[in-house]
């Protein structure tokens, strides 16, 4: 088992590293930890935010990959969590299954137990398999494994609060059932705990269900090749989660860039990248893709020697994909940081430093940069859920990541082949919906509060 | 008798902010308006007065809330209405008009559908003629050719149109009280003059009642029949105008007179407020001004100080109020230092800035701005020059060509013998210094995201001087010390600071790389009366022990006859009249600087002039007018100056002037 960094693995790392950097920074200076505060006050701020760490976490958990020996599987490099999934992933059908279905969805030849021949629908490998008679015992056992994953959750929770509870209550002096209140229903204090809480409470429940189902069956039925499809979407996450975030990453240092030295210096300079800028912007950003996408596809085949496994080959197509659609949309950031550095330029404490004759590369670092940070935030928020539907939209047309690679986008893609059959095959587009849905709400929601939270004209992040 | 009163405000309290720990912005004011009588609200920023008046028109922010009181308007409770007919009150009988003129107005209507709106409000008489009757109010409040601007938008008015048009609107409901939220703080003396004679004017027409909220003691002085001071939001003493400007029985009042900066105090130190307003969410015990009181005794902190009535219609709030007349101004250094030729240490000569108008798709330079167009100056050193003119005539950009934060379009400075223009950048960098500036609002010239500590040292840095870190810090520390702050403000951030103090610390600032010169722009006006005497304190002390210059650009007269040794007076562009101060304030010999002068507000009844109105408002710098630029409204205008500039005439050795008038003789 030795670990393996692809190159986006290293890049989130990094990126994973430079948000801890910032929370430990921001700890210790009040004006940069205010505007969180107001974001820990709302409570669909706090809700949003344990959903969006719930994704992260399984993420970052897929992010982890190390060189697995004589695994059963083609791929020679797994992730952390297809360890902790390794049954979703192994139990492999022939084909289309639907969810909790104990049957394939296509009918075979069947030799029956008396020797006759048949055709029908055969029993599937694993889903359902324990079941002797699945028509008249799966609604039941379906019931007790959801019942089983609620008791587990609330086991969970229970041992996680309860002792938190009474720690807490014996420092402040009050009793554990008003305590869980306090955590649960009233918010004491500033923070919306409760939201957090509960969030999080109904997070663990689904969770836990859904994991003791999928323990038996198919949740989100099979694939065409029999890939189980809730395994599918959670593996298209981190997917997901790159592409929304490495894509502002990579275009952050040009659009900073380019944006404050426009702002700052004018004349030439900002001739020059202005020019740049509308340019690029008038070319449609599908059509740049897909030629850089189709150059990559041909370098990667002439030189198909260097790349040893078929994950790194996905892997350096998503890194690939996340440059290049940075590339076509740092203009609206560049954009708007030009604005901030020409307004900011023209204050007052600008002027001071110039006068003192302070080098304009030292202005730009020390007053201009840490004052448009906040513009930056909020537009690599708002951008996340955008890029996350991007990706959808470019694999439609073919020039999204790697076909082999898992996403929300090669799901749809791959599904709308199968909505045309009769009966339809719904599942893979259920299944990238629903889980694309609740990250894009999630990030949209949480956007909109850190805007607030962040936007001087209502007045609470001033100063 | 004493007619009745119209407005009758009892106990009023107002909270802002979480019920937990509410600010008590208005806590328990009692206030009279009879009909036709002036009542000026006086008090510095933040005492409540503009809350006060929020309360009575019930238009307090969302956070706001009434607590308690009456509110009894032609002995109608305006707090028990219902809010439909309060809106029948408010902008009718009751109008009220604000500070800033350009946010009450709705950018995107014509200002005669504005009046009219007020109008199919208020108005049933007028009802089926809106458009002449918004001619006719624009008229009365003295709008030039009203029937071409009722069809104007607010951005084609300057300041002080729109604050006549917000008059008009007020106007239009024909209101028997008008309450003026700082009318004229925004808007130039000049302006202010025009704004302040119309609402005595209207008074006198109308018989309207006025309640003026003001900081400034001047313009009390010129308006008001009685006057109620407020303090930590209440009132401390109420008297009418007469007996407060003459003798002033609450310690507050009386030390507000003697902060304010005269000729007469040149050469000493201002008395000062130690200290600040305290917040208003505090929980008070006794006098609230015990704090800064000079004449504080123990039973001050014993229980709230009740209402004494010292004669008939004075009221005050202090167990030991003070009688008798005002300290007179004695007459200081009244002359000032001879003028003595020799090395100037800044020495402009005929200094232009000219900023590119760009039009068009491809941005080609459709003109200039001439925002400077020809200033000479000179300032000895340990000198003060103060550079005085209205809003826009270019004063601050001179500043900042003489320090090169922008680049002059053309003309010489000589700082200590070396031409600025000819050093090379880096040069240029070492000379920086030697000359520093300081800003009108301190709050925006320091980065909000540094410790103050960091923000002193700037300039150590950049020029690197102050040795290594440790020697900084002391250093930083030293300089603090220095302004008058305690040591332990290096930490903290410019937030945490009050406005002074804010400005202390830019001062500490520059000296950190031991200047010669400051360029101080306007820096107290954003100040109040009694943190403004604190800071000219400081610049006078720092004058004498360390032999700076200061070129001291104000619009504030007071400022200028208490600070400077000679003024330079600037109109659009150019310098009009320049000398010692006391030739220039005591005989000033250009009509503009004429009109200045009279136009700003005076206490004393006694040196009051004449104002001479100026008719309309300076030209654009874009365009200025032929010959000399003052001639549109001048009084004296005559034929030759409509042809050509005046050349410079000298007074005295020291005293010059640009008019035709003078060249005569
Ligand atoms: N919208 C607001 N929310 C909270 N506090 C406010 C608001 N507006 C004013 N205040 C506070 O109310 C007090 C009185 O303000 P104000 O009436 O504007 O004073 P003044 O008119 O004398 O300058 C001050 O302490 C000020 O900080
Ligand atoms: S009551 Fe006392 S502390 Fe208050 S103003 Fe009067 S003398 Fe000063
Ligand atoms: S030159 Fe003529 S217009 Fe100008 S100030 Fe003198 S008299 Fe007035
Ligand atoms: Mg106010």
């Amino acid at each position: 088992m030795t670990p393996v960094i692809l190159s986006t693995d290293a890049l989130l790392f990094l990126l994973l590293a430079g948000v801890a950097a910032f929370v430990w920074h921001a700890r210790r200076h009040e004006h940069l930890r205010r505007p969180w505060r107001h974001v820990a006050r709302s409570n669909i701020g706090m809700a949003t935010a344990v959903i969006l760490l719930a994704y992260v976490s399984l993420g970052v958990l897929d992010s982890m990959h190390f060189e697995s020996r004589g695994g059963m599987a083609s791929d020679d490099i797994i992730s952390l969590f297809d360890v902790v999934a390794s049954d979703l992933r192994e139990r492999q059908e022939k084909t289309y299954s639907a969810p909790f279905s104990a049957w394939l969805y296509t009918k075979e030849t069947l030799e029956l137990p008396d020797g006759r021949v048949a055709r029908g629908y055969p029993r599937l490998k694993w889903g359902g398999a324990s079941l002797d008679d699945p028509l008249a015992e799966r609604a039941a056992d379906i019931a007790r494994r959801a019942l089983l994953g609620l008791l587990q959750a609330l086991a969970l929770s229970a041992v996680v609060y309860l002792p938190l509870a009474w720690s807490r209550g014996r420092r402040q002096r009050v009793a554990v059932p008003a305590m869980l209140r306090g955590f649960f229903i009233e918010r004491r204090g500033e923070t919306a705990w409760p939201a957090f809480n509960i969030t999080l409470v109904a997070l663990l429940l689904c969770g836990f269900v859904m994991a003791s189902l999928a323990g038996e069956y198919h949740l989100f039925g099979t694939d065409k090749v029999g890939e189980d499809v809730f395994y599918q979407a959670l593996k298209s996450i981190r997917t997901g989660l790159l592409i929304g975030t490495l894509t502002t990453l990579v275009m952050l240092p040009a659009a900073l860039f380019l944006g404050i030295l426009a702002g700052y210096f004018r004349g030439w300079v900002d001739d020059l990248v202005q020019y740049l800028y509308t340019t690029l912007s008038s070319i449609p950003g599908v059509l740049l893709i897909a030629a850089a996408i189709l150059m990559l596809q041909v370098y990667m085949s002439e030189h198909a020697e260097e790349f040893n496994s078929l994950v790194q080959r996905a892997d350096l197509r998503l890194l690939f994909l996340c440059v290049i659609l940075g590339i076509t949309s740092w203009t609206t950031l560049c954009r708007l940081l030009r604005g901030e550095t020409l307004k900011l330029r023209e204050l007052e404490y600008v002027q001071a430093a110039q006068a003192f004759g302070v080098r304009g590369l030292t202005i730009i670092s020390r007053h201009i940069l840490p004052n448009t940070m906040h513009i930056v935030l909020i537009s690599i928020v708002l951008d996340f859920s955008g890029l996350v539907l991007a990706e959808a939209v470019l694999a439609y047309v073919n020039i999204g990541v790697d076909p082999t690679m898992n996403s929300w986008g090669n799901m749809i893609n791959s599904a709308r082949l199968e909505l045309a059959r009769e009966p339809i095959v719904w599942w893979s587009l259920a299944a990238a919906f629903v889980f694309m849905f609740v990250l894009v709400l999630a990030a949209n929601l949480f956007a909109d509060v850190v805007r607030d939270a962040f936007d001087p004209r209502l007045g609470r992040g001033r100063g | 008798m004493k007619p009745p009163a119209l407005l009758r405000v009892r106990g009023l309290h107002v909270e802002l902010g979480s019920p937990e720990r509410p600010v008590r912005a208005v806590d328990g004011i009692d206030l009279d308006v009879r009909p036709g009588e002036t009542l000026a609200l006086l008090g510095e920023s933040g005492c409540g007065k503009s809350m006060t008046a929020f309360g009575v028109m019930r238009l307090l922010p969302p956070s706001g809330r009434i607590t308690a009181g009456r509110v009894l308007f032609d002995d109608q409770d305006l707090l028990a209405l219902p809010e439909r007919e309060m809106r029948a009150v408010r902008g009718g009988s009751l109008g009220m008009i604000f500070q800033e003129p350009m946010t009450s107005l709705n950018p995107v209507m014509r200002i005669g559908d504005q009046i009219a709106e007020s109008i199919r409000l208020h108005d049933k008489e007028n009802l089926h003629r809106p458009r002449e009757r918004a001619v006719e109010l624009l008229e009365a409040v003295g709008i030039p050719d009203p029937r071409r601007r009722v069809d104007e938008y607010p951005h084609q008015l300057s300041g002080g149109m729109k604050q006549r048009v917000m008059v008009a609107i007020a106007l239009a409901g024909q209101p028997r009280l008008l309450i003026a939220d700082e009318p004229t703080t925004a808007l130039d003396v000049t302006i202010q003059a025009q704004v302040l004679s119309l609402l005595k004017d209207l008074r006198q027409r109308t018989g309207m009642a006025v309640l003026l909220i003001s900081h400034d003691l001047g313009v009390v002085a010129e308006t008001a029949d009685r006057v109620a001071v407020m303090y930590a939001g209440q009132l401390v003493e109420v008297c009418d105008a007469e007996t407060f400007f003459s003798r002033p029985a609450h310690p507050y009042g009386r030390k507000l007179f003697s902060s304010l900066p005269t000729f007469g105090k040149r050469g000493r130190e201002l008395e000062i407020i130690p200290g600040m307003v305290p917040p208003l969410d505090s929980d008070f015990s006794g006098c609230r001004f015990a704090d800064r009181c000079d004449f504080f005794q123990d039973d001050c902190r014993v229980g709230e100080p009740a209402w004494r009535d010292l004669e008939d219609g004075h009221s005050v709030r202090c167990i030991h109020p003070r009688g008798g007349p005002l300290e007179p101004a004695s007459d200081g250094e009244r002359t000032t230092r001879q003028w003595m030729p020799g090395q100037a240490l800044l020495d402009v000569d005929d200094l232009k800035v000219h900023f590119p108008i760009h039009k068009g798709v491809l941005r080609r330079v459709k003109g200039y701005v001439k925002a400077v167009d020809g200033v000479s100056l000179r300032l000895d050193s340990s000198h003060t020059l103060a550079l005085v003119g209205e809003s826009g005539c270019g004063k601050t950009t001179v500043g900042k060509g003489i320090l090169r934060l922008i680049q002059p379009t053309a003309g010489r400075v000589l700082f200590d013998g070396d031409d600025l223009a000819g050093l090379s950048a880096g040069a240029l960098r070492k000379r920086r210094a030697d000359m520093q500036i300081i800003f009108q609002d301190p709050a925006a010239s320091m980065n909000p995201r540094m410790p103050v500590g960091e923000i002193v040292a700037e300039g150590l840095r950049a020029q690197g001087l102050g040795g290594n870190r440790e020697a900084r810090q002391r250093r930083v520390a030293e300089l603090l010390e220095q302004v008058g702050l305690p040591a332990d403000s290096a930490r903290r951030y410019p937030h945490e600071f009050s406005g002074g103090q804010r400005q202390r610390i830019c001062v500490a600032r520059a000296l950190a790389v031991e200047p010669k010169l400051i360029v101080c722009d306007e820096p107290t006006s954003a100040l109040d009366v009694s943190v403004q005497a604190q800071i000219l304190n400081l610049f006078t002390e720092l004058q004498q022990r360390l032999k700076l210059s200061y070129l001291f650009i104000t619009h504030d007269i007071s400022v200028v006859s208490f600070i400077a040794h000679e003024v330079a007076v600037m109109y659009l562009g150019r310098i009009v009249e320049q000398g010692r101060v006391d030739e220039v304030l005591d005989q000033p010999k250009h009509p503009y600087t004429l009109a200045l002068l009279s136009a700003v507000p005076v206490i004393d009844s006694d040196q009051r002039r004449e104002v001479i109105r100026l008719e309309g408002d300076m030209p654009s710098p874009a365009n200025p007018p032929t010959g000399c630029h003052f001639h549109p409204r001048c009084a004296y205008a005559m034929p030759v100056c409509r042809e050509r500039y005046p050349d410079i005439s000298r007074i005295s050795a020291s005293h010059t002037a640009a008019c035709w008038l003078l060249e005569q003789d």
